[in-house]
């Protein structure tokens, strides 16, 4: 089996490595970072922090170097999905790419260029800490299932998440994903913005007088789309967002690492594809229009002069 | 009546240094300054006005609020988080002068009828200028100063249009309302929006904050926020003298704000950008707290709110953790 993985950034990692431990599988990655790629062919694919592993993985910034593949799983920031997807496409003629990406949206996107798509919800974190060597900060689960719109077969789901599982990745098929993507995204657009924002970690922010009872504003609005979509949710997001902050108390959310450094978010993929989808099916989301409307107003803010 | 030929300004920032350099044209003006060596150098070398006005005054300033003898008007020019200092200051002090208010916001009356029985005159200024130093002070966007008598406790409306003739006469622009809360709460408004979700996105008072095509456009945000702040000054009564959201269409159409390259950089922006404490709570959060009075829910106005304030604990944690 050979798999490939876009976008070898620190969920990309995650996966690349410990599949490329197994005797069956041969794992590729495609990334646009050159000294990342280098590295990653020297030295392989290093996972340092909650676990302590090298992966021989065939890194290419060059996608056209990179054959056929049974499985593409794309971890690129869902910014970036066109673009990847676009680059990666002959790789998988007759292949299906899973998603493991934020939120809403890059699923449709990967439709458009593949023959067979499988959405993913992923928890695990991590940050690269040098070409070649990934940082696992949280360890956590991983749902995949077929994305309706072009659905892998379940048979090919159960095969990837197999596969992830002889890793060492907690990996489950699911026959619906849309629950456990809908719960993270809810949890993700309740908190992060707020945090990335008022420039707080996770927890702090949780703390800040009012700042709770908004992101239980935004969540609802979150799980009205989601119900109306008849998606039935895994957990409760409100009970994540109390439950990051007991064990998260000082995680930077991705979305304030992004702010921080004045780098696009991944915004389109959370608030504001809740709002989108709210929208089209008559769903009001005033608070996650505004979370969309004020980190955009942000990123507008570094294309400024001062 | 009396004829007003003394006044004490109290805080010299802009709008408080812009008062007193015009009014000494006109009047005999007193400065009470927090700092002794502010005060040092006003008497020494008076206010100096660039800009729209080429003015030097004199002036006699001291930090004792004693050494300045009586005056016919106080003008109390600080920010809105130090009219409760200030006017601590002044009480037992100038027992014959009404007292004009120029803050931001609601309920800094409120704050100063604690320490005096001056008849309080209400104010909402729209001019702006930059302090280059103690003793100069530019004077930038010319736009007038709005004042009304206090309802719970003002003087009458005669000696209201007699300040504002003062301020006119001085080279400043000012008009008289009898009721200045239409007035008064069409700014609030329109402030609210504009200088909370600026503070928030890091930009100036530029063009998006009107433009309303995709979902995300920031427009949509100002005038939703703008809506429920007029649904707020109605369920409080108030019939407003100007549409915010035309306010906003406006200013950033003119020349002086509006362009990517050159918007007006508001109040609570440069707060947060100085990492200073904002005018937040009686501005954005004083229409919360009237939601509350009303019974009114307000959405956007308690999530702006909730994030300016707790975007300032960013940076007082970044400066109280250890070296």
């Amino acid at each position: 089996m050979r798999v490939c993985i876009i976008g070898c950034g620190a969920i990309g990692s995650l996966f690349a490595a410990p599949l490329a431990r197994l005797d069956d599988v041969e794992v590729w990655a495609y990334d646009p970072y050159q000294a990342h790629v280098d590295a990653i062919n020297a030295n392989g694919l290093k996972i340092i922090g909650k676990s302590d592993i090298v992966g021989e993985v065939h890194a290419r910034s060059d996608a056209s170097e990179i054959p056929p593949c049974d499985f593409g799983i794309i971890a690129a920031k869902t910014m970036h999905t066109q673009a990847a997807i676009e680059a990666t496409a002959h790789i998988f003629e007759d292949g299906a790419v899973c998603s493991v990406q934020n939120g809403v949206g890059a699923e449709e996107i990967i439709a458009e260029y593949v023959p067979r798509v499988i959405m993913g919800t992923t928890f695990p974190a991590g940050h690269i800490t040098e070409p070649g060597v990934c940082h696992q900060d949280t360890g956590g689960s991983t749902w995949i299932g077929p994305f309706a719109d072009k659905p892998a077969s379940m048979e090919e789901v159960e095969r990837l998440a197999d596969a992830c599982q002889r890793a060492g990745l907690d990996v489950k098929a699911m026959e619906d994903a849309r629950g456990a993507l809908w719960t993270k995204l809810i949890f993700n657009s309740a908190s992060n913005a707020m945090g990335a924002l008022a420039r707080l970690p996770h927890g702090i922010a949780c703390d800040q007088p009012g700042v709770r009872a908004v992101m239980s504003g935004l969540a609802q609005e979150g799980i009205a789309v989601a119900d109306a979509l008849g998606v039935t949710l895994d957990s409760d997001p409100e009970e994540l967002i109390d439950y990051g902050r007991e064990v998260a108390y000082n995680h930077k959310p991705s979305m304030l690492q992004d702010v921080e450094a004045q780098r696009a978010t991944e915004i389109d993929a959370l608030n504001a594809g809740i709002a989108k989808i709210g929208r089209e099916l008559g769903v009001p989301c005033p608070l996650n229009e505004a979370m969309a409307g004020i980190i955009k107003g942000l990123e507008h803010s570094w294309t400024l002069e001062n | 009546m009396q004829e007003i030929k003394k006044v004490c300004v109290v805080g010299a920032g802009a709008i408080g240094s812009l008062f007193v350099g015009h009014l000494g044209t006109v009047a005999e003006v007193k400065v009470l300054t927090r700092r002794e060596s502010h005060a040092r150098d006003l008497n020494e070398s008076g206010l100096h006005v660039s800009g729209k006005s080429r003015i030097a005054t004199r002036v006699t300033a001291s930090t004792d609020p004693g050494e300045l003898g009586d005056v016919d008007l106080i003008i109390l020019a600080t920010k809105a988080a130090a009219v409760e200092a200030s006017s601590r200051r002044l009480q037992g002090n100038f027992p014959n002068a009404a007292l004009l208010l120029v803050q931001n916001g609601l309920g800094c009356e409120q704050v100063a009828h604690e320490f005096g029985d001056w008849p309080l005159i209400s104010g909402v200024t729209f001019m702006s200028g930059t302090r280059h130093s103690d003793v100069h002070v530019e004077y930038e966007l010319d736009t007038p100063t709005w004042i009304g008598p206090w309802a719970q406790h003002g003087p009458g409306f005669p000696f209201v249009k007699q300040v504002a003739e003062l301020i006119n006469a001085s080279g400043l622009k000012a008009e008289a309302y009898e009721d200045l809360l239409p007035h008064q709460w069409s700014k609030l408004i329109f402030n609210s929006a504009v200088n909370a979700i600026s503070a928030m996105t890091d930009l100036p008072h530029i063009k998006s904050f009107a433009k309303q095509d995709e979902l995300t456009d920031l427009g949509h945000l100002v005038h939703a926020m703008m809506d429920e702040g007029k649904a707020i000054a109605a369920a409080r009564g108030v019939e407003l003298a100007d549409d915010p959201w035309e306010m906003n269409v406006q200013a950033v159409s003119h020349g002086q704000s509006g362009d990517d390259e050159y918007g007006h950089v508001t109040s609570m922006l440069d707060d947060v950008r100085n990492q200073r404490l904002t005018e937040v709570d009686w501005i954005t959060g004083s229409i919360v707290r009237e939601a509350q009075e009303a019974g009114v829910r307000a959405p956007y106005h308690e999530t702006l709110y909730r994030l300016v304030k707790a975007y300032e604990t960013s940076w007082s944690r970044k400066s109280a953790a250890p070296a």
